[in-house]
C-alpha cells in the first residue's frame, strides 16, 4: 500500500517526480534557473593555475618595504622563477601579489592603462596608495560576490599624505591596515616575526627593517615548500620615489639536513 | 573662394552637381576660424605650437588646453572646434588603450593617424551626423624616428615634416617651408616654432593669445611632454624681441 511513497519505489501515479531530499530539475525549465550549479557555465569554482605564494610587507621610520618572492608555482613543481610578483604604480604607490599569476597580469594591465589615463589627464591628481587600495576592495568583493573571484591576496603599500600606508586585500574583499602585513604562509611564518620586532621596536629605519624582511624570507624558504629563494622589494619613502629593488637571496644555511636521519 | 552649395549642402549624404560634400567643406571652414597650430618634425623630434585665442581677460590661464596627450608617447594638437576635438582626443585614447590591450605596448601614431582618420571620415557618410569641425595634429618619436600626421575634417590623412592648420596657416606655411628642420634638434626647433607663432599672430584682429607648446622625442625619451616653463620663457622672449627686430626694419 505505501510501497509507491518508499524511495526507490515503483509508484504509478508519481513517475519520475522530485525524490525527497534531492534537487530535481524541472522539464522545460530556463538554464539559468538550474539549480545545478555546474550547468551554468559564467559560475564556476575556479582553481588558480600558476601561483605565487606569500606577499608580506612592513612599515618603517617614513617608509614602507613590501616583498615577494620570485616564484611563479605550478602546483608542486617550481616552474617560473623570474616572475616579478611586485607592481609599482607611481611614484607613492606599489603592490605585490600572491595566488594566481594570470589574475595578477589581468589587474596589473588595468592599473597601467588607468595610470596612462591618469597621466594624458595631468591634472595634477595622481593615484595614493589608499585610492588603489579601496578600487582593489571592491573590485574583489563585487567579483566574489557574483562568483567569479580574482584569485589573489593583494599587499598595497605607499605613502598617503606624506605617512607610510600598507594594506592587504583578500580575494574575497576582506580589507585592512596595519604595521605588518602578510598573505599566505607569511601570515603564519612572517606575521609572528614582523610583529615581534616591532613590539620591541615600533620605530625601524630602512635598513633594520631590510633585515626584518631577509630574516622573514629566509625562514619562509626553510618552510614554505612552495617559495624560492630570490626575492624583489619594493621600496616607497617620503623622500624617495617608489623603487622595485632585487633580486636578493637570503643566506640559508642547510646542515641540518645531516642530521635528518633516512635519507643518506 | 567660398560658394553657395544651395540645396546641396543640407546633409554629408548629398553630393553637389559638381561632385563636392559641402558639409565636409563647412567644417573645414570652422578649422580655417580658429587659433593656428604650428608643427615641425625636426631631426630627432617634434615640436606644437599652438595659438591658443583667449577670448576674455577672465579666463584662468591655462584652460581649455589645444594640446592633448594620448597614451605616453604621443601629442595629438587641435584646431577647429574644441568641444569635438576633446572627442577625437577621446577616441584616440580608447584606440591606444585597445591597441595595448591586444598587441602588448604602445600604439605607432601610423596606425593611430589610419584608425583616427577612419573614424572622422565615417561621419562623413551619413545624414544623421555632422563632420567634426576640427583638424588634429599626430606626433610621436620611435626607434624609427619622428612621425608627424594630419587628419583633417574630410577624414583624410596626411604625413609631414612641417604643417600649420588655422587662420594663420598660409603664413606659417611661408615661415615653415624657409626653415630647414630635417637638420635642426628640438631645442631649436622650440625657439623657431615660437617665432612663427608670435609672427603670424594678427594684433589688430585678435587680441591676447596664450602660447602652448609641446614636444616629443629622443630628448623626452619619446614621452609627449609639455615644455618646461624655463625652455618656453626662453622661446617667447627670443619670438618677441625677433617681432621687435621686424617691427624696428619696417620702420626703416
Amino acid at each position: 500500500m505505501y510501497q509507491g511513497l518508499l524511495p526507490g519505489g515503483d509508484d504509478s501515479f508519481w513517475q519520475n517526480g522530485p525524490r525527497p531530499g534531492a534537487f530535481y530539475s524541472f522539464p522545460n525549465h530556463l538554464p539559468k534557473q538550474s539549480t545545478k550549479v555546474t550547468e551554468d557555465p559564467f559560475r564556476c569554482t575556479l582553481n588558480p593555475m600558476v601561483t605565487g605564494t606569500s606577499v608580506f610587507g612592513v612599515k618603517f621610520d617614513g617608509g614602507v618595504i613590501v616583498g615577494a618572492d620570485t616564484l611563479g608555482s605550478y602546483g608542486s613543481l617550481a616552474r617560473y622563477r623570474q616572475v616579478s610578483r611586485l607592481l609599482r604604480v607611481n611614484d607613492t604607490t606599489v603592490m605585490g601579489s600572491g595566488g594566481d599569476c594570470a589574475d595578477f597580469q589581468f589587474i596589473k594591465s588595468v592599473i597601467e592603462q588607468r595610470v596612462i589615463e591618469e597621466q594624458c589627464l595631468e591634472d595634477g591628481f595622481k593615484f595614493t596608495p589608499k585610492a588603489l587600495f579601496n578600487w582593489l576592495t571592491r573590485v574583489h568583493y563585487n567579483r566574489r560576490s557574483r562568483f567569479n573571484p580574482l584569485w589573489n591576496t593583494t599587499v598595497v603599500g605607499g605613502i598617503e599624505n606624506g605617512e607610510p600606508f600598507l594594506g592587504y586585500v583578500d580575494k574575497i574583499g576582506t580589507a585592512f591596515e596595519a604595521p605588518s602585513v602578510a598573505s599566505g604562509y607569511g601570515a603564519y611564518i612572517a606575521q609572528p616575526l614582523l610583529r615581534d620586532e616591532l613590539e620591541k621596536h615600533p620605530v625601524l629605519n630602512e635598513r633594520q627593517a631590510k633585515e626584518l624582511i631577509d630574516r622573514c624570507f629566509k625562514v619562509l624558504f626553510y618552510r614554505d615548500a612552495r617559495s624560492w629563494n630570490r626575492y624583489e622589494l619594493a621600496i616607497v619613502t617620503r623622500d624617495s620615489k617608489a623603487r622595485i629593488e632585487g633580486p636578493f637571496s637570503s643566506e640559508t644555511d642547510w646542515d641540518i639536513a645531516y642530521s635528518v636521519g633516512g635519507y643518506e | 573662394m567660398s560658394s553657395i552649395g544651395t540645396g546641396y549642402d543640407l546633409s554629408a549624404s548629398q553630393f553637389s552637381p559638381d561632385g563636392r560634400v559641402f558639409q565636409v567643406e563647412y567644417a573645414q571652414k570652422a578649422v580655417e576660424n580658429s587659433g593656428t597650430v604650428v608643427a615641425i618634425r625636426g631631426k630627432d623630434g617634434i615640436v606644437f605650437g599652438v595659438e591658443k585665442l583667449v577670448m576674455s581677460k577672465l579666463y584662468e590661464k591655462g584652460s581649455n588646453k589645444r594640446i592633448f596627450h594620448i597614451d605616453r608617447h604621443i601629442g595629438m594638437a587641435v584646431a577647429g572646434l574644441l568641444a569635438d576635438a576633446r572627442q577625437i582626443a577621446d577616441i584616440a585614447r580608447e584606440e591606444a588603450a585597445n591597441y595595448r590591450s591586444d598587441f602588448g605596448g604602445p600604439i605607432p601614431s601610423a596606425v593611430l593617424a589610419d584608425r583616427v582618420s577612419m573614424y572622422m571620415h565615417a561621419y562623413t557618410l551619413y545624414s544623421f551626423v555632422r563632420p567634426f569641425g576640427c583638424s588634429v595634429v599626430l606626433s610621436s618619436y620611435d626607434e624609427d624616428g619622428p612621425h608627424m600626421h594630419v587628419i583633417e575634417p574630410s577624414g583624410v590623412a596626411y604625413g609631414y615634416y612641417g604643417c600649420a592648420i588655422g587662420k594663420g596657416k598660409q603664413a606659417a606655411k611661408t615661415e615653415i617651408e624657409k626653415i630647414k628642420m630635417k637638420e635642426m634638434s628640438m631645442h631649436e626647433l622650440v625657439n623657431e616654432v615660437a617665432r612663427i607663432v608670435y609672427t603670424i599672430h594678427d594684433e589688430v584682429k585678435d587680441k591676447a593669445f596664450e602660447l602652448e607648446l609641446s614636444w616629443v622625442g629622443k630628448g623626452t625619451e619619446g614621452l609627449h611632454q609639455f615644455i618646461p616653463a624655463e625652455v618656453q620663457e626662453e622661446a617667447e622672449k627670443l619670438a618677441k624681441k625677433s617681432l621687435e627686430d621686424s617691427d624696428s626694419d619696417e620702420d626703416m
